[in-house]
């Protein structure tokens, strides 16, 4: 982004803000005690007070700082607002306004002399209240002179700034976004930055946007009209309208879309001043700027961003001798990263500086009466860490030229609240800050995919989609395999668990037997799965609006859309789709599987295993190593010792385990099943295997015996539930390996005194 | 003189209610509706009211009353909340009724069972009761309230 274009962001935004300023400080003036318009005031002369820095401006810095410091005053109620503060103060505005028309037109703060004002404006301060206007500086009128003259109602030119009462103007704010500076009023062919963009009510483009959306509907309808005509002109007219219709929902769509890149873009440089000017080093990274996001959206983080990388720069990052003697790089690291997540769009800038330090935190907050000592003390670091977010909250040792007045993080909260984002720190001590903002989608246009399940349609968002997978009915029947009863696919060797969107939802199932198998494979937090859904659409870029509260507890979805054909479909919420099939949860318990493996005796590559079937079914397999004997018992030798079965063995008694009712124990954090499951085959014989385990042997139940194979397990899939060490494929067979270790333990547990 | 207010009346079965005439924005015909999965019962789905999303309530199952047959087609009474709209199915619509407050009497003690709670009151009319709803209680789900 070039120095012009940041000057034109800045020259559109200020005008904005100068046309409020006015309204404000006449509001304050009749109303003196009010707050809120005060801090109103303050912040926008702190921006305009930190941009013109970052700028170079040093004239307009100056007015800025000078007002700002008698806002700061006054908003410590150690003043009071009087008349004359009024004039003055808007006398700032208009000579602020004065130089922005000159920056304007002639890229410099033209010839103004300010320093009259700003000494105005420090006397002001100094004298502690509003009775000085006698002693008024001739040069002060002089400056604030500039008649806003194409205005239709223009304010009279304050020639003079003595006049005790105010000049009662309240120019409306689209009038002063069209204020042309005093030069090129002569001269109407000058381009100005106001001109070449148009500012259009959201609420407009809203109306348009559902205006489309109805056209559309119309549009379909006349199209399933005109199959049943002939007429070539007819269909002719038909055609345009579709492409038309099609074309002008795309341009409405994107009147409001900007990637996130626009705000972005100006971070470079503004880092790079600000680490200048503050002595330090800073390298920025930045990623995903093509991100899109809402007109609207854009704007509304612009500042609070921009305060939040202050802040990095100016509390976080430590100057270069400090990070030395911390053992960091001298080069302080900035990174801001902007991405679709869930719904939303997040966006998070890390630093790597000091991080924030907790007990200042709770030291500022205490002495400046923020909290009380006594809810201090219960509040945990991540508590404590937000109270930055408070208003009137700096911990800035020093009030510099670009942070530290205490206006910064609760204007970050307060801006991204707005717009029904949220805001959060982490800073692990010494270890740098990231701040996280989200921001609803609400108003975002995403790709999404529409598919058909139980008769209704879904748009999945496409961030998460990684390919799909249809399986004619053939390939269903061979593909689609059961591990324990839960279905998985085998993706290029590796297995994919499946969900079925209809039974996640239950809602009618609908697919039959005969029909081919769609598997949507999604990305949720790393961990692919299968969705198997009924019939896959199309893909369409979606509204997506939010659920009202009735429906605010289903996490599956994230929202509802309006289709082409002005139906509704529900967005599916992949997270939550995935943490209700316990796709997410399992994988806690598969990675904690992992951390334990290395204790647990595992089948390496190379060994002899032993293939069979437990009694639920399916395949399961155990290093050969581990096995003593296989025993079958006639079913009338069983005897029972409490709720464990037990059989009578070279004058021992032997535990049984059955491996499947023990995995399911294991996977319900449970100690046993009792006698719900019970039903060892019919057969009059239950095959054991014997498995030495220390000095306790243990009979571990399973159905049959199927083969012992030298097998070089290369393909290893993670584990599906406690007690199973991975799953692979032997035998062209899921084959999942037991921790044969665990089984053992979680059976002799409740033995171990009456056995030896 | 006495206060005298305007109500939006609608029929479920033979039971005439009013709600609010400030509070309802609109009466629609049926809408095409699309279902919402795992939502409470009384969510019978969502409607796109020119091109805004409107959850539309089953008053019959808020109510815990007897579905409607099949064959009746619900009129939808699109209420405004701090949530935006929401629709409220209801059998039938009737005329907004201007009654005078001195008609009106708090329910009962006795009145208990399901949903009791989202009744204001009734007006007596001379013919029937015209039961007053609370129309911010009438839209949120039931465990809500607590």
């Amino acid at each position: 982004m070039s120095n012009s274009e940041i000057l034109r962001e800045f020259l559109l935004e200020t005008h904005e803000n100068l046309a409020l300023l006015d309204s404000d400080l006449i509001t304050l003036e009749k109303e003196p005690a009010e707050k809120n318009t005060l801090a109103q005031v303050f912040r926008t002369l702190h921006s305009v007070k930190g941009t013109a820095g970052f700028l170079g401006l040093v004239k307009l810095q100056a007015v800025a700082h000078s007002a700002e410091s008698l806002l700061s005053k006054l908003r410590a109620g150690e003043m009071r607002f009087t008349p004359t503060i009024a004039t003055a103060m808007l006398s700032v505005v208009d000579a602020i306004r004065e130089m922005l028309a000159s920056i304007e037109t002639f890229g410099n703060e033209g010839s103004g002399e300010y320093s009259a004002l700003i000494a105005e404006v420090d006397r002001l301060r100094e004298a502690g209240d509003g009775e000085v206007l006698a002693a008024q500086p001739a040069e002060a009128a002089l400056l604030v002179t500039q008649p806003v003259i194409a205005l239709p109602v223009a304010p009279p030119p304050m020639a003079h700034v003595t006049t005790p009462t105010p000049p009662l103007i309240i120019p409306s704010p689209a009038e002063t976004i069209a204020l042309p500076p005093l030069e090129s009023a002569s001269d109407a062919k000058a381009a100005h930055v106001s001109d070449s963009n148009i500012r259009v009510d959201v609420g407009l483009l809203d109306k348009l946007m559902t205006l489309v959306g109805e056209l559309v509907l119309s549009r379909n309808q006349i199209l399933q009209h005109s199959a049943s005509h002939e007429d070539d002109a007819f269909l002719g007219a038909v055609q345009r309208l579709n492409l038309l219709t099609t074309e002008l929902q795309a341009s409405v769509m994107k009147t409001r879309m900007q990637p996130i890149g626009n705000v972005l873009n100006k971070f470079p440089r503004v880092v790079r001043d600000l680490a200048l000017a503050c002595g330090k080093k800073v390298r920025f990274e930045m990623d995903g700027q093509d991100t899109e996001l809402d007109k609207t959206l854009i704007e509304a983080i612009r500042d609070p961003l921009t305060h939040m990388v202050r802040n990095a720069i100016d509390h976080g990052i430590e100057p270069p001798e400090i990070r030395k003697s911390r053992g960091k790089s001298e080069e302080g690291r900035l990174r801001m990263v902007a991405c679709h997540e869930g719904g939303k769009v997040i966006i998070e800038i890390t630093d790597d500086g000091g991080g924030i330090d907790v007990a200042r935190v709770r030291d500022k907050a205490l002495s400046a009466k923020l909290v009380s000592p006594e809810v201090v003390a219960r509040m945990s670091r991540q508590e404590i860490l937000r109270l930055i977010f408070m208003p009137g909250f700096s911990t800035a040792a020093s009030v510099t030229q670009f942070s530290g007045r205490g206006v910064g993080m609760d204007v970050v909260r307060t801006n991204i609240e707005k717009i029904g984002g949220t805001v959060d720190v982490e800073s692990p001590q010494g270890q740098g800050t990231t701040i996280r903002t989200k921001i609803p989608l609400t108003l975002a246009i995403i790709p999404a995919l529409i598919i058909d399940s139980g008769g209704e349609r879904y748009a999945i968002p496409q961030v998460s989609l990684l390919e799909l997978v249809s399986l004619n009915p053939d390939q269903a029947l061979r593909g689609i395999e059961r591990m324990h009863g839960a279905p998985v696919y085998r993706l290029r060797g590796t297995l994919l668990p499946l969900v079925f969107l209809d039974e996640q939802l239950q809602i009618e199932v609908t697919r039959g037997v005969a029909d081919d198998v769609n598997i949507i494979v999604l990305q949720a937090d790393d961990r692919p799965f299968g969705l198997v859904v009924d019939a896959i659409r199309d893909t369409e870029e979606i509204v997506v609006k939010p659920l009202q509260k009735q429906l605010k507890g289903i996490s599956v979805f994230s929202g509802a859309a309006i289709m082409g054909d002005g139906r509704v479909a529900l967005v599916l919420d992949v997270l939550g789709l995935a943490q209700r099939a316990s796709v997410i949860s399992g994988a806690k318990s598969r990675t904690l599987g992992e951390q334990e493996r290395p204790t647990a005796p595992v089948a390496s590559a190379g060994q002899t295993l032993l293939l069979f079937a437990p009694t639920a079914g399916g395949q399961m397999a155990m290093p050969l190593s581990l096995v003593a004997r296989l025993e079958e018992f006639p079913r009338t030798a069983l005897e029972n010792l409490g709720a464990r079965p037990v059989v009578q063995y070279f004058g021992h008694i032997l535990p049984l385990v059955d491996v499947s009712e023990e995995l399911e124990c294991l996977r319900l954090g449970r100690r046993s099943l009792r006698s719900q499951r019970r039903r060892h085959s019919v057969s009059d014989a239950v095959s054991v295997v014997v498995c030495a385990a220390g000095d306790q042997q243990v009979g571990l139940v399973i159905d049959r015996f199927l083969d012992i194979v030298d097998d070089h397990v290369a393909d290893r899939s993670r584990a599906s539930r406690p007690g199973v060490l991975f799953t692979s494929i032997i035998q062209e067979q899921v084959t999942e390996f037991i921790d044969v270790a665990a089984l053992v333990r979680a059976a002799t547990i409740d033995l171990l005194p009456h056995t030896t | 003189m006495t206060a005298s207010h305007q109500y939006c009346t609608f029929y479920l079965g033979d039971q005439c209610f009013g709600l609010d005439v400030l509070k309802v924005q609109e009466i629609v015909r049926y809408q095409p509706l699309t279902m919402v999965p795992l939502a409470h019962p009384m969510v019978r789905g969502l409607i796109n009211l020119r091109g805004q999303i409107v959850t539309a309530i089953d008053l019959r199952v808020r109510l815990a009353l007897p579905p409607r047959l099949e064959s009746d087609e619900p009129v939808n009474v699109v209420l405004q909340t701090d949530d935006g709209a929401v629709s409220l199915m209801v059998d039938e619509i009737g005329d907004v009724m201007e009654v005078a407050e001195e008609h009106f009497e708090r329910p009962p003690e006795t009145l208990r069972g399901a949903a009791w709670d989202l009744i204001q009151g009734a007006y007596k009319l001379t013919d029937r009761l015209l039961v007053i709803l609370d129309p911010e209680l009438v839209v949120s789900l039931p465990a809500e309230q607590n």
